[in-house]
């Protein structure tokens, strides 16, 4: 930090520290006190009627005992991997569709783009009624094989929920793709043409590794965005049936706001938060994000 | 400007001012916020007073709540209206904060045994000693729903809405088969009406709460209002009651024998999606709350005028210990009175509730509606076949069984939810979800 001018230097060239103080006050204020609070009440059993009273582990025993936590823990992890397997193809592809400068790819990206706008509750219920096995899609398009048990079939009901999942969110990727790619210099494809290289190869020689880092950032967004996954599928079937979607967050809420456990539900969430931050943490050490390296050297 | 503050920056020691104004500005920011969580509840020395409602009773609340504004201009109601199940969640977190209203919206049970046993509601009794003429007009069953441990807590203010079992007689004509009256009847009706190309019964299970119906009533016929007040009195093992296995026994045949339309599970109540296939000509049967009959008209204007609206109890049980006349559903959702309102506010309230609620305004709106009004010699005035039938249903009833998802504990309540689910697509056997809801006694 100090230097033979006094330390000043250093501090010129970056923002001054007090810009950091409305940010943190908020973090403060709706982050880290409420989390604080949470690991607090996870050592008591509320009701949230009257004053919480402190019990030891014994919910802490509860959770880590109960079949169900394990159930949500590994539906959660279906929904991360097979949302992640999904959703990056996808939306790789379409975002670089949508990167290339024609009038018509425009035209077809402001449609993609689409569900960006609406809100979950909205994608929720319009997703309710197509998939009514009477009055929705099969209806429609009078395709038996449409009227399907979607939301009541234990066995096909997750897989629909990572595709409702998937449909609000690939134009968000789509969009961080899109930015990505053209951020590509044309001189590398330029280069790649002249030495005969077809589009499937310039996709992948070019097009994917120039994107590590938005691969890497849209992965994290997905991964901890599909762990702490909740309104579409509360929408859709409230964690049913059965147990059959009740994600992590999901049991939380059922446990803390329907069953009135707020003791339980401040373990999952307890639980949550430090999975969340494991996995965000071990995703940009692990591909090496942070240390931000230029991907175009000697371009 | 930036020069300036780059010049500033040469003469401080910034980290240390950084550091100091980083925990002022966070301890007064905090110390705000606490501040405002504890001070919302200003000026309550007038009787002026809220209430919250539910926007599916709103048409009733607010008409009245203008009248008594009128008539009372010193001592406003605010009405404010939510989502049922919005509801249910911003009440719970209101119920023990200064934020409460004073008029609390309830549809009485295990919700209002906690706020009864946390001291949140106000005990009514002592205030209704003197209104005898108010309290004497509601019928017994009903207000019983408002009563805990011998004291009164609230008041009913809406129609009493039975579940009954509706029939497309167009259906059951061509067909060929009568409306089943007991059990047996249905079961044999299951065959005919799939054969004739219709769905049996149609079921929202999609909304989950229509499958409560079905355990409700079964538990009854066979075993009598005894079997769900042991679970409700948290007798050990109650929920594994012979009445109990066999109903969700029978429960699990019906659904093996075709009985509920393909893909229940999929189809939304809250959307009126079951009611549509009865009325529709989809499915022949469906079991649901009188609240129902609205929605009738909205999907089919003609469907009552043309004959083709049957209704009727649920099935009898041969050989079964319950009455055939008992009925379960909604007496009725109540008005309770917040315990941290003042006095002043509380007379408010009981103005309200004892000379607006119930008046022939009031009362008038619930029979245009074609609903019946908990009062007691009501029959007369009521308007149309399915609200005079249902009426006599009402009357004749030794028990009305609240639902179970009310009177049941949060907790109980809870998993009770998930249970039915895992019954109805048969991933649990009856007995294991009396072990299942055994582990909820208690709770």
């Amino acid at each position: 930090m100090s230097t033979r001018n006094g330390g000043a230097i250093a501090h010129l060239s970056a923002p001054s520290t007090w810009l950091v103080v409305p940010a943190l006050i908020f973090f403060l204020g709706f982050a880290i006190v409420p989390l604080l609070i949470a690991l607090g009440l996870s050592f008591t059993s509320w009701d949230g009627l009257t004053a919480p009273v402190f019990n030891g582990i014994t919910n802490w025993i509860n959770q880590v005992s109960d079949p169900v936590t394990y159930n949500a823990l590994w539906l959660s992890l279906q929904v991360i991997v097979f949302s992640w397997i999904v959703q990056t193809p996808l939306s790789l592809l379409l975002g670089v569709f949508t990167a290339g400068r024609h009038r018509y790819r425009a035209v077809l990206a402001a449609l993609y783009f689409l569900p960006l706008i609406l809100s979950s509750a909205a994608i929720g219920i319009a997703y309710k009624a197509l998939l009514d096995p009477n009055y929705g899609l099969g209806k429609a398009f009078n395709l038996p094989i449409l009227s399907q048990d979607w939301l009541g079939n234990p066995a096909l009901v997750l897989y629909v929920v990572i595709f409702v999942i998937a449909w609000q969110f690939i134009p968000f990727h789509s969009l961080l793709y899109q930015a990505g790619a053209r951020q590509i210099p044309a001189s590398l494809y330029e280069a790649a043409q002249l030495d005969g290289a077809g589009r499937v190869k310039q996709f992948f020689y070019i097009t994917v590794p120039q994107l590590k880092n938005t691969i890497i950032a849209s992965s994290t967004l997905m991964v901890v965005g599909s762990l702490t996954y909740f309104d579409i599928v509360y929408i859709l079937t409230q964690g049913g049936p059965g147990y059959a979607t009740r994600l992590l967050p999901l049991d939380m809420y059922l446990t803390g706001f329907s069953a009135s456990d707020l003791g339980g539900a401040s373990v999952l969430a307890v639980i949550l938060v430090v999975i969340g931050l494991l996995l965000a943490a071990g995703l940009t050490k692990f591909s090496g994000f942070n240390r931000m390296s230029s991907q175009q050297d000697g371009a | 400007m930036t020069h300036i503050s780059q010049e500033a920056e040469h003469r401080r020691p910034r980290h240390h001012t950084a550091q100091v104004l980083t925990t002022v500005v966070t301890t007064a920011v905090l110390g705000l916020l606490l501040a405002a969580c504890g001070s919302a509840n200003g000026g309550t020395t007038t009787g002026a007073i809220t209430a919250w409602g539910t926007t599916a009773d709103r048409p009733l609340i607010e008409p009245s709540v203008a009248e008594f504004n009128k008539a009372n201009p010193n001592t406003k109601i605010t009405a404010n209206y939510f989502g049922t199940n919005d509801y249910k969640d911003k009440i719970r977190t209101a119920i023990n904060s200064p934020q409460v209203p004073t008029l609390v919206y309830t549809w009485g049970g295990g919700t209002m045994a906690q706020y009864v046993k946390a001291n949140l509601l106000r005990d009514l009794t002592p205030d209704l000693t003197n209104k005898q003429t108010f309290t004497e007009r509601l019928i017994p069953s009903v207000a019983a729903g408002g009563v805990n441990g011998g004291k009164t807590y609230a008041i009913p203010m809406d129609p009493t809405s039975p579940v009954i079992l509706y029939f497309n007689q167009d259906v059951l004509k061509q067909v060929g088969v009568a409306q089943p009256k007991t059990w047996d009847e249905l079961l044999a009706a299951v065959p005919k009406i799939k054969a004739a190309g219709f769905a049996p019964i149609a079921l929202g299970g999609g909304s989950k709460w229509p499958y409560l119906m079905w355990i409700e009533y079964l538990v009854d016929r066979i075993g009598g209002p005894e079997v769900f007040q042991n679970i409700l009195d948290d007798k050990p093992e109650a929920w594994s009651d012979p009445a109990v296995i066999k109903a969700n026994t029978m429960i699990q045949q019906l659904v093996k024998a075709g009985g509920f339309a393909d893909g229940f599970a999929s189809v939304s109540a809250d959307t009126n999606a079951d009611l549509a296939l009865m009325v529709t000509g989809k499915a022949a049967m469906l079991l649901q709350g009188a609240w129902a009959y609205a929605g009738i008209a909205q999907i089919n204007p003609t469907f009552e005028s043309s004959g083709k609206l049957g209704f009727g109890p649920f099935p009898a049980v041969t050989g079964g210990k319950g009455d055939s006349k008992n009925i379960a559903g909604n007496p009725a959702s109540y008005w309770a009175i917040s315990a941290k309102a003042t006095e002043a506010q509380a007379k408010t309230a009981l103005d309200y509730l004892t000379n607006t609620v119930w008046n022939d305004a009031y009362t008038k709106s619930v029979i245009d509606a074609g609903n019946i009004p908990p009062l007691i010699g009501i029959g007369p005035q009521l308007q149309g076949d399915f609200a005079k039938g249902l009426n006599e249903m009402i009357k004749q009833a030794p028990n009305f069984q609240q639902s179970w998802d009310l009177a049941l504990s949060p907790a109980a309540s809870a998993e009770f939810w998930t249970q039915l689910d895992l019954l109805f697509n048969a991933s649990v056997t009856p007995a294991q979800f009396s072990d299942n809801m055994n582990k909820t006694i208690k709770k």
